[in-house]
């Protein structure tokens, strides 16, 4: 097959964060990795050395993933500097060796930010995203509530840009991307998304004001518009989005000063 | 030997769930609080379910293995979901779901599951557009519809090529506004290694917090497991790599019976393998079947040729030529199988000669590139991403690879396993698919299983139980429960032998889909049966696990697993050559008709195999559910 045909061979050093809780000192050591081939994944590569530190009774090298395709958000590796590596538009598993050349040192760290503690070498807890959405990233919808689908009719575009900023696979990159560890993209996909949605309107106000809210209070920093997150977004989330979420939240803020919710109204769970 | 009560109620066909739901008991609202259920699993069916029946009152706890429940295996589904809406006003039914399901899975389903699947269809797709699904629009701002195999009308609802990651994002929403509120309690990086049984009924699980290692024991009235499918037997799979068996294994360890393990699904259109490194095959979503045509060389001479040189009259679409009547969207295993004989006749392309074409020029002829962009664009940029390859300008190459087991715990109608009060959902039950699962239906089903069934279902069993009368967990199941699931960790831990817990899966996948894979024989399944056990000696002698219990050790995690599936695959085998016919994705060489097709036995294995544990070393018993057709005859699967 041709992916075959084109692989090369190659050889780098990787030099790793090495930490083994989230209280003990960390520090990069330095593995070489030989005889790879610019087709593997840069996953299947950690797993090639951590069969090695293993047969070599050391310990392997944790690192999160799971579908290695780029859809669930568990990989989350800083690959030289830039969250999830070298490529625009896609997530540490999707990164492959043919982003490498023969040769090359490879610096491997877990995303980084006051927010996501970490847990063990290249994994860190990002539990604090869940608690944003536990607070409003929701729409009140009881099961068996519902009316019919085509009940209410969305506007293609709509539709279309609510799938935009729900394509956000809660990663991470923006909060390891942004230098105040803010987490403005990851909140203003999920409130832009339901905001855009006729279904999202009862809740609108309260859901930007708590969610904001919470994200304030776990200890993600501001937003100061340098956009890196979406730069390093495997999605492609637009910082647009921000924007959008800044006005939602100053009309909230305005309206929940002026016209106090009745008590109860909000509906959420929050 | 387990009773095996499928209690389906009595009735028309079509008024079976109606009368049921009338009928069953109901706890009332002030007790369902005095109730604690343990959810296993947060995909699909376990979110929409702990959601579900916390919002009715009842007390939750859900567990999942994942740090987040967002991240469960049913993010990664691509292409739709079913409804029997008949929104495209093209003919569609709930009896027309209802039926091509059933044919579909070659006669090997339970019909009022199935029925009752494709009512509550429609329930689905407005629960999720009020949860704020983002589904496909028309220009009028209608939802819009595409077709899969299996299906005349165009019944499958999509998010773009991400149905599964919206579907369980508005699920997880749904869960988490209910963690918000304090009516679930979520334990992350918490998997389950042990089901508890207190005088013969699920009171409760063990469980090991994978990232500090404490291994805890929680008691409920019901024990709910939605863990998803066992493909990773395979080594090689389009699952994610965390996806495994050890959930329902341990319960069937425990008497729950494992039911019809040999049904596997092979999907026809993933990428090709490329080396031993190799870590997981990526599906190509079955709705590229919708446009693509699927063709190898006429001729072997011509197989490596480029394709593009390779004239119209020299290409072999042979889906389209030997499946007139529904081409390229026949069925996954017929597909499936179909690529695996023109591969076996020499006609495979690639350097491995394990490919087929998946061809767009046409249709990017016929709607434009912009056009098959906007449908298929983030899976061509997969395909980009993984082979460097431009599906625009050349067609893809694709292969058969393990996608989906139909096979799982045994359930009656209520979902419950013949354990009372352990209650299975989603992919980890073997209820509604049979021997082969068309393509949009496993979302329907997790989320029929979660939203709809599971609610009314379970208050007709806890309402037997009297409220308070949950075990203590200081009780002695939980004690021997918690020594057993800590004796196997310090096992693993002490074996310090040579070779990394990767080797082993590989290995064990190897047997598994070279014996037990698209094709298998008696001979084959026979010669599995003695590799298996041998491998298994092996990786109990040999295996590494380096580092302690009292961290996050992702080897450790691993052998758990991978030993669970050493035996697991044993009775995968052992099901595939007890059941001596073809139906569905199981295809025995022995039994076939002249032109390839699956030759089925009504009469001897119209049955439901469901395989009973007799203790470590001792051969499982093989129970039987006959399937009862009153409503549709079971006939010869036609797609000519
Ligand atoms: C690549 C791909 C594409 C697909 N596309 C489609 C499609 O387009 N349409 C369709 O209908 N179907 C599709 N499917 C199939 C479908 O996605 C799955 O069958 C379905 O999502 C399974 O959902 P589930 O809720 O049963 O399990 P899962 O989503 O696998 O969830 C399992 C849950 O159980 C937890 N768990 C498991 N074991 C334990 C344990 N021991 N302790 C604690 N927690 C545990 C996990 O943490 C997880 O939360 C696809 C499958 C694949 C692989
Ligand atoms: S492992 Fe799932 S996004 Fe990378």
């Amino acid at each position: 097959m041709v992916a075959e045909t084109t692989a090369k061979t190659l050889n780098v050093t990787l030099r790793v964060w090495r930490q083994a809780g989230p209280d003990a000192p960390g520090t990069f050591v330095d593995y070489a990795a030989r005889n790879l081939s610019s087709n593997m994944s840069f996953l299947e590569m950690l797993d090639v050395v951590n069969d090695e530190l293993t047969m070599k009774g050391e310990e392997p090298i944790a690192f999160a993933h799971d579908c290695r395709e780029g859809i669930c958000g568990t990989c989350s590796c800083t690959i030289n500097g830039k969250p999830h590596g070298p490529g625009h538009g896609i997530a540490t598993c999707q990164t492959y060796m043919r982003s490498f050349q023969d040769g090359d040192t490879i610096v491997v760290e877990p995303f980084r930010a006051r927010a996501f503690p970490l847990v063990k070498d290249l994994v860190v807890d990002r539990s604090a995203f869940d608690r944003i959405i536990q607070a409003g990233g929701f729409i009140t919808a009881r099961t068996g509530s519902a009316p019919d689908a085509n009940a209410i009719p969305v506007p293609k575009t709509d539709a279309d840009l609510a799938m935009d900023a729900a394509a956000c696979i809660g990663c991470g990159a923006c909060v390891a991307a942004c230098k105040n560890a803010s987490a403005m993209l990851f909140v203003s996909a999920k409130v832009s998304q339901l905001g855009l949605l006729p279904q999202g309107q009862p809740e609108r106000d309260h859901r930007v004001l708590a969610m904001v809210g919470t994200m304030d209070a776990l200890g993600f920093g501001n937003c100061t518009n340098q956009y890196e997150c979406s730069a390093a977004c495997p999605k492609t989330i637009s910082h647009d989005f921000i924007a959008r979420m800044n006005r939602d939240y100053l009309k909230a803020s305005v309206r929940a000063a002026f016209k106090p919710v009745a008590a109860g109204a909000s509906g959420g769970a929050g | 030997m387990a009773q095996l009560d499928s209690k389906v109620p009595s009735g028309p066909l079509a008024d079976k769930w109606r009368k049921h739901k009338t009928e069953i008991k109901l706890v009332n609202p002030a007790n369902k609080r005095k109730y604690e259920v343990i959810v296993v699993g947060a995909g699909l069916a376990g979110s929409s379910a702990a959601a579900t029946l916390a919002e009715l009152g009842y007390k939750v706890k859900n567990f999942v293995f994942h740090d987040s429940p967002r991240r469960a295996h049913s993010i990664a589904a691509q292409g739709g979901i079913n409804a029997a809406k008949n929104y495209q006003n093209d003919g569609d039914s709930v009896y027309r779901l209802f039926y091509d399901t059933i044919k579909g899975g070659d006669y090997r389903s339970r019909e009022a599951n199935v029925h009752r699947l494709a009512e509550v269809s429609v329930n689905i797709i407005d629960q999720c557009v009020a949860q704020g699904v983002p589904f496909a629009r028309e220009y009028g701002g209608l939802l819009a519809n595409r077709s899969f195999g299996g299906a005349q009308v165009s019944r499958t609802f999509y998010a773009r090529g991400q149905t599964g990651q919206q579907l369980l994002l508005g699920a997880y929403s749904a869960l988490s506004r209910m963690i918000g509120a304090g009516a679930i309690e979520l334990h992350t990086h918490s998997e389950m290694l042990d089901l508890v049984i207190v005088d013969g009924q699920a009171k409760g699980i063990i469980v090991r917090d994978l990232i500090t290692g404490e291994i805890s024991r929680h008691a409920a009235d019901a024990v709910v497991l939605a863990t998803g499918g066992y493909g990773n037997v395979f080594n090689l799979s389009t699952y994610a790599r965390g996806s495994n068996v050890t959930a329902i294994w341990r319960a069937y360890k425990r008497g729950a019976c494992m039911a019809n393990p040999c049904y596997t699904q092979i999907h026809p259109t993933c990428i090709p393998v490329t080396g031993d490194y190799q870590s997981k095959l990526t599906l190509m979503s079955e709705s590229l079947r919708n446009d693509g045509r699927i063709w190898v060389p006429k001729r072997k001479e011509d197989r490596l040729k480029p394709p593009a040189s390779i004239p119209e009259a020299d290409r072999d679409y042979y889906l389209e030529r030997i499946y007139p009547s529904f081409g390229n969207l026949c069925p996954r295993d017929v597909a499936s199988r179909a690529a695996k004989r023109v591969c076996d006749e020499g006609r495979g392309v690639g350097e491995t000669g394990l490919g087929v074409y998946l061809d767009f020029a046409e249709a990017i002829g016929r709607l434009g590139e912009a056009a098959v962009r906007e449908r298929y664009g983030n899976l061509f940029d997969i395909y980009h991403e993984i082979t460097a390859e431009s599906a625009y300008q050349q067609p893809m190459r694709i292969y058969p690879a393990v996608h989906y087991t139909m096979g799982g715990l045994w359930v009656d109608y209520n979902l419950m396993s013949n354990v009372p009060g352990l209650f299975v959902l989603g992919e980890a039950n073997f209820s509604d698919h049979g021997a082969n699962r068309l393509g949009a239906s496993a979302l329907m089903q997790g989320l029929a299983d979660g939203y709809f069934v599971i609610p009314y279902t379970i208050g007709d069993y806890l309402a037997g139980q009297k409220p308070g009368s949950r075990p203590s967990a200081d009780g002695p199941e939980f004690k021997a429960a918690e020594e057993n699931v800590r004796s196997a960790t310090s096992r693993l831990l002490g074996i310090k032998g040579k070779e990394p817990v990767s080797h082993f899966h590989k290995r064990l996948g190897k047997i598994m889909w070279e014996h037990c894979g698209m094709a298998r024989t008696r001979a084959g399944l026979e010669e599995a049966l003695k590799m298996i056990p041998a491998l298994r000696e092996e990786f109990w002698a040999n295996v590494n696990v380096p580092g302690s219990a009292a961290t996050l050790n992702q080897a450790l995690e691993q052998a758990g697993r991978v030993g669970d599936f050493l035996e697991f695959g044993e009775l995968l085998c052992l099901d595939a050559l007890k059941r001596e016919e073809s139906c569905g994705g199981h295809f025995r060489e022995e039994y076939q008709y002249p032109d390839g097709e699956c030759k089925r036995d009504d009469t001897n294995f119209g049955h439901v195999a469901a395989w009973e544990y007799q203790g470590p070393g001792r051969a499982p018993l093989r129970n039987i559910e006959p399937l009862n057709y009153e409503f549709v005859k079971m006939s010869v699967r036609n797609y000519k």
